[in-house]
């Protein structure tokens, strides 16, 4: 996989999300309700996605990558900064348009068990978006198309047939996958679509996504709480925390060159599946807990827990800066 | 076994236990045999489904209805676990000298009851201390496993906490009767990795300056690596390969084993492509009769569609392979 083949700087990039932050409204606290509770769920984040590319998105429970995925597919409103899709802003989106955009960027969830309507067979499931968007006329018309799609993400022609309970977990994850796909979209976003799965099921969904890619030239936004997979199918890598993104480069240098005291962290707690190399790895252990969303810190987001942190830290927050080539990091001391 | 001099700490000996349930009987365990030794960690590995968590609900008296023990039999320091006749040693021992850490800690501690009763509930019921020794010892223990202020936390309840500090607070409780062996099913699966190295520390700490011993349940090859010093693989309700975990990682021998350590992903090691195992785990209600991992072996044979059982090669390691145990039959 040679990734930087998709991300010249000539390309204009399919999607670009610019200072984007996402709020939520948490209610009130005290008494009289005089205090309101904001819950910072992104800020300030900007990235590019280029045709064909993969950008893995990793981060931990509460650091807002899922909530990033679901803003520029228009599921949640923007409270400021602006997203564009192929050069066109789709920031704040309406009905109408969110509706008009989902035939070109779609959404693969987590978990397999609850996001298929045990209720609907395979092949309704699939149909739906074909159906929804005037495709095709009817779930007849639309079988042959449903064939082709199942086929595709390789599950037999029968199971359209049969309802989700039948399948097992990553195969649920493939009916998942045909559905997004159904609709021929250049951009998806993939919200943690193996951490489901087991081990010997998860390469066989990562594979089929990577096979895809490369048929389609698809891009994906691939959203993961570990460094473990996304290395197989990202290009680039963003790692957020607390909202923040705090490091965002090629895929090598995340992994060889990594430069955020965060990243080295994350990178160091995935145990290596090999004793005696575990046992010799350096372990950098970051004691504490991250932040409370609805009372971020003031400065960098990370400094209740970083071994370099100086006063610096505690008074502004650091933004990304070029490092290496193809690699930025937001960070005072490193 | 009479003849054997040294007796381990826990033996599990053929463990069969099904459940009876609507669509039919789900052969969970299907003859489960592994020991612990005194100070040994042992991690039983396997994917969802594969009868590892079973197999310790098992030693801790967590079968309920509809699933049922039905062969094989539990040994704790010699004496049976399973016994009728041993009710009262078996009370003494569980929760006492064996104690458990689960996977969630929200849901395995009480929200309605604070921190500090349930630790000290545990200590006044199993080792007789008062109102004051109990408290003043919860202290030492959430000390122990590096919670600040404990004086503070002992007046929280589960909801004042963050996941890894609930984890702690379970890892504290089972400490609380200085156990022999801790059981920890899946205790880092809910938590984010950061925590989850805080935690895998804390255990592998606790472990050497105790020097107790623990089964550590985990679908996760890298906390293995880490932790234990043997590891056993289930598949499909049967124990594949069990050995020392250096060896079992140098060099796996059951195909399920090798499988499994291609398919996890390695942060040290580039590959352009996952190694995926074809096919799926067989649906336990209606098991291959043979060996389970057949339709999804790519080293399969005709002798494959009969029982092979434990094999030893030597090193105290086991495999239950055709094509392994015709190589190394000595």
């Amino acid at each position: 996989m040679t990734g930087q083949a998709h991300n010249r700087p000539g390309d204009s990039p399919l999607v670009a999300v610019k200072d984007l932050s996402v709020l939520f409204d948490a209610g009130r606290a005290g008494f009289w309700g005089g205090k309101r509770l904001i819950v910072h769920a992104v800020e300030k984040v900007s990235f590019d996605i280029h045709p064909g590319e993969t950008l893995g998105l990793v981060g931990e429970s509460g650091s807002g990558k899922s909530t990033t995925g679901r803003a520029i597919l228009g599921r949640v409103p923007v409270s400021e900064g602006q997203i564009f899709f192929q050069g066109k802003e789709i920031t704040h989106a309406g009905k109408n348009q969110v509706r008009e955009l989902s035939r070109d960027m779609q959404l693969v969830f987590q978990d397999p068990y609850a996001s298929l309507n045990p209720r609907m067979k395979i092949i309704d499931i699939v149909a739906e978006p074909l159906l929804v968007h005037g495709v095709v006329k009817n779930i007849r018309e639309a079988a042959k198309e449903v064939a082709r799609l199942l086929e595709l993400v390789g599950l037999p022609p029968d199971a359209g047939a049969r309802y989700p309970h039948a399948f097992s977990g990553g195969q649920r994850q493939r009916v998942g996958i045909a559905r997004a796909l159904a609709l021929k979209p250049r951009f998806i976003v993939a919200d943690e679509p193996v951490s489901a799965l087991d081990v010997s099921i998860r390469a066989q969904v990562v594979n089929l996504m990577q096979d895809l890619q490369s048929q389609f030239g698809l891009s994906y936004l691939f959203i993961a709480h570990d460094l473990a997979v996304v290395r197989h199918i990202s290009h680039r890598i963003a790692i957020m925390y607390a909202g923040n993104i705090v490091e965002l480069a090629d895929r090598d240098l995340i992994y060889d060159a990594p430069v955020h005291p965060y990243t080295r962290a994350l990178l160091s707690a995935v145990p290596v599946p090999d004793p005696p190399v575990q046992r010799a790895r350096q372990r950098i252990t970051c004691p504490g807990e991250p932040p409370n969303p609805l009372n971020p810190p003031s400065g960098c987001r990370f400094q209740s827990r970083c071994p370099y942190v100086t006063q610096t830290c505690r008074d502004a927050a650091p933004v990304l800066t070029q490092r290496r080539s193809g690699q930025r990091a937001a960070c005072w001391n490193c | 076994m009479t003849a054997s001099p040294k007796i381990p700490l826990l033996e599990a000996r053929d463990l069969v236990v099904n459940f009876y349930t609507r669509g039919g009987v789900v052969q969970a365990s299907r003859g489960v045999s592994f020991q612990v030794d005194y100070g040994q960690t042992l991690g039983i590995v396997g994917e969802s489904g594969s009868g590892k968590s079973v197999a310790v609900q098992a030693v801790m008296g967590l079968i309920f209805t509809p699933g049922h023990i039905e062969g094989g039999d539990i040994l704790f320091k010699g004496r049976s676990l399973l016994d009728p006749a041993g009710r009262k040693f078996v009370r003494q021992v569980r929760g006492k000298e064996i104690a458990m850490i689960f996977q969630d800690p929200m849901t395995s501690l009480n929200p309605v009851f604070t921190i500090g009763t349930q630790i000290t509930e545990v200590l006044r019921h199993h080792m007789g201390m008062t109102k004051d020794q109990a408290r003043h010892r919860a202290m030492g223990l959430l000390d122990m496993v590096d919670i600040n202020a404990p004086e503070k936390r002992l007046k929280q309840y589960p909801h004042e906490m963050s996941g890894g500090m609930r984890q702690r607070v379970m890892i504290a409780m089972a400490l609380a009767c200085e156990p022999r062996l801790i059981i920890a099913d899946e205790p880092t699966t809910a938590l984010d990795v950061t925590i989850q190295a805080q935690i895998l520390e804390l255990l592998a700490d606790l472990q050497q300056r105790l020097n107790v011993s623990v089964i550590l349940i985990t679908h996760d090859l890298g906390v293995v690596a880490q932790l234990c010093h043997r590891v056993a693989v289930m598949y499909a309700g049967r124990i594949v390969e069990v050995g020392d975990a250096d060896q079992v990682f140098a060099a796996p021998v059951h195909p399920y084993t090798q499988g499994l350590i291609r398919a996890t992903p390695r942060l040290d090691v580039v590959t352009e492509r996952m190694v995926s195992i074809d096919g799926v785990p067989p649906d336990l209600i209606s098991p291959p009769k043979g060996c389970a991992f057949f339709p999804r072996c790519d080293q399969a044979k005709k002798a494959c569609s009969r029982m092979q059982a434990l094999v030893e090669l030597g090193d105290d390691r086991h495999v239950s392979c055709w094509c392994a145990a015709k190589e190394n039959v000595r």
